[in-house]
């Protein structure tokens, strides 16, 4: 089946080309006259203050952990979607009680990291 | 249905060429029609001096794109400033293979599907993709090496990410009715009847998966990562001439190619009350694509709608929104939908217990965190800034 991803091979040839043509392009079609101010960093109009690379908030930092956590949790739960409508004719109620073991769980962690107000933006 | 391997080489390029236009020409489009519904919004024209009733103003300003200054600041990173724009932009374009424009159309006795790669993951390659587009947003804005840059490249990627849980979350109910990852099973499972289309079985799933789309695509009730009075332009600010148009291409492409997947899982794809079945083999197939391609810009217009009407979210607002409410909603509609339909089987009863459940949880949320802002609110009932702009004015 992997002829199924040809393509989509095709259509990332065309996109990178398509991207590197627009970047060419303007590289060779507009004028080149840089000034100092004009290459400085843009702060509003004011004398720029320091560098750029300095300390953010740790909020940041940890909803990227929180997705990662939740992301992998619902990677799982797409096999289990996919064959929820088969297994259900023939085993009935195992497949829900399963499921709902493991959405229990992720539950319980979710409410864990509210209480924690790993959720809460402040 | 298999096609002999020249035919299915030279029917993707056809196709890959006729979809990149459309994608491209559908960019245009959006931005002028964008102008024009602000226009009308807010009672004034928009655009209309270059061609007739504006219609070429996205062509002048995509000449003027290439035409300007391709400034490569001295602060920046240069390999990774120069390649950001294109990280964006590869992504939104490749997406746009797994979508269904169409049933089928038959061209010289083959029967080609109208569909870029019909892979049988459709929708993780959705997923997939769309998650690569943050790295373009983060790479451009730390190689900026500029503050406001750094600033919006962070919101963008904390949103996007936040909302990407509810985008996969949402999904979920719908891939379980469909049993199936493909985007054209999918289309096909919700079939002609209207009251089989998901968009009325998973209505709440519906409305945070629209959510979160607008929030990946830093639409305006979203667009704090570019939010203008604060931040300039966010992490394009040191962007310009055609790497900030490619930005801008890649921010519409995303918004075309995300309505395409919403019509596609919940709007019942190329079908409409089976019209799309009349004609013979190959009229069928310009019907559907009709059919998919009006339903697109309807969807296109509630993102203009929205933008227009909608003020911004403060972050703290934006990051409740996602984490306490978009996602307890997704979650509990996937028990939802798992628990009626083992019980009955009946997709109506699925569509009313998800809307009450949903009603119910959000009520529960809104009622928890209402609890927890009352002393918040009394504290800040007199802000010091207040005082000292009254009397600066006076």
């Amino acid at each position: 089946m992997l002829i199924d991803y040809l393509p989509i091979l095709l259509l990332l040839v065309f996109a990178i080309g398509f991207a590197a043509i627009n970047l060419a392009l303007s590289h060779l079609l507009g004028p080149k006259k840089p000034t100092p101010s004009k290459l400085s960093v843009y702060e509003s109009g004011v004398q720029p203050v320091g560098n750029a690379r300095q300390r953010f908030t740790i909020r940041f930092d940890l909803i990227a952990m929180l997705f990662i956590i939740f992301d992998i949790e619902v990677v799982f739960l797409y096999p289990w979607a996919i064959v929820f409508k088969k297994f259900s004719e023939s085993s009935g109620y195992f497949i829900l009680i399963e499921m709902l073991v493991f959405i229990g769980i992720l539950f319980l962690g979710y409410i864990y990291a509210w209480k924690k107000g790993g959720l809460t933006w402040d | 249905m298999e096609l002999p391997l020249h035919v299915l080489i030279i029917s993707s390029l056809i196709k890959i060429l006729i979809v990149v236009h459309v994608l491209l020409i559908g960019v245009m489009a959006m931005i002028l029609a964008e102008r024009k519904v602000s226009g009308w919004i807010q009672d004034r024209h928009g655009p209309n001096r270059v061609g007739p009733w504006g219609i070429l103003q996205p062509i002048a300003d995509g000449i003027k794109f290439f035409l300007k200054e391709d400034l490569i600041p001295d602060h920046v990173d240069k390999p990774i400033y120069v390649l950001a724009p294109a990280i964006l932009l590869v992504p939104a374009l490749i997406i746009c293979a797994v979508v269904p424009f169409g049933s089928s159309i038959t061209v010289a006795g083959y029967e080609i599907p109208l569909q870029i790669a019909d892979i049988n993951i459709g929708i993780l390659y959705v997923l997939a993709i769309t998650s690569l587009g943050v790295y373009g947003v983060v790479l451009g804005a730390w190689a900026s090496n500029n503050k406001y840059s750094l600033l919006g490249g962070l919101r963008s990627s904390a949103q996007m990410i936040s909302y990407e849980l509810t985008l996969g979350l949402a999904i979920i109910g719908v891939l379980m009715l469909s049993g199936s990852l493909s985007l054209r099973e999918i289309a096909i499972a919700q079939g002609a009847n209207i009251w089989n289309w998901n968009f009325l079985i998973h209505l709440p799933a519906f409305l945070a998966f629209t959510t979160a789309a607008f929030a990946e695509t830093n639409r305006l009730p979203f667009d704090l990562a570019e939010a203008e009075q604060e931040l300039v332009a966010g992490y394009h600010t040191e962007y310009s001439s055609m790497k900030f148009a490619m930005y801008f291409m890649a921010e519409y492409m995303n918004m075309i190619v995300g309505s395409a997947v919403a019509v596609t899982l919940f709007l019942g794809g190329w079908h409409l009350f089976g019209l799309e079945n009349l004609g013979g083999p190959f009229w069928s197939g310009v019907i559907s694509i009709a059919i998919f391609s009006a339903k697109t810009a309807l969807f296109l217009f509630v993102f203009i709608w929205v933008r227009w009407t909608l003020p911004r979210f403060r972050y703290d607002q934006l990051m409740n929104l996602g984490w306490k409410f978009l996602l307890p909603v997704a979650l509990t509609s996937i028990v939802v939908t798992a628990i009626v339909w083992i019980g009955t089987q009946s997709k109506l009863l699925v569509g009313v217990c998800n809307v009450v459940a949903a009603s119910v949880v959000v009520a529960i949320v809104a009622s928890t965190l209402a609890m927890r802002r009352e002393p918040e609110q009394i504290e800040r009932q007199e802000p010091s800034f207040m005082k000292g702009s009254s009397s600066g004015r006076t």
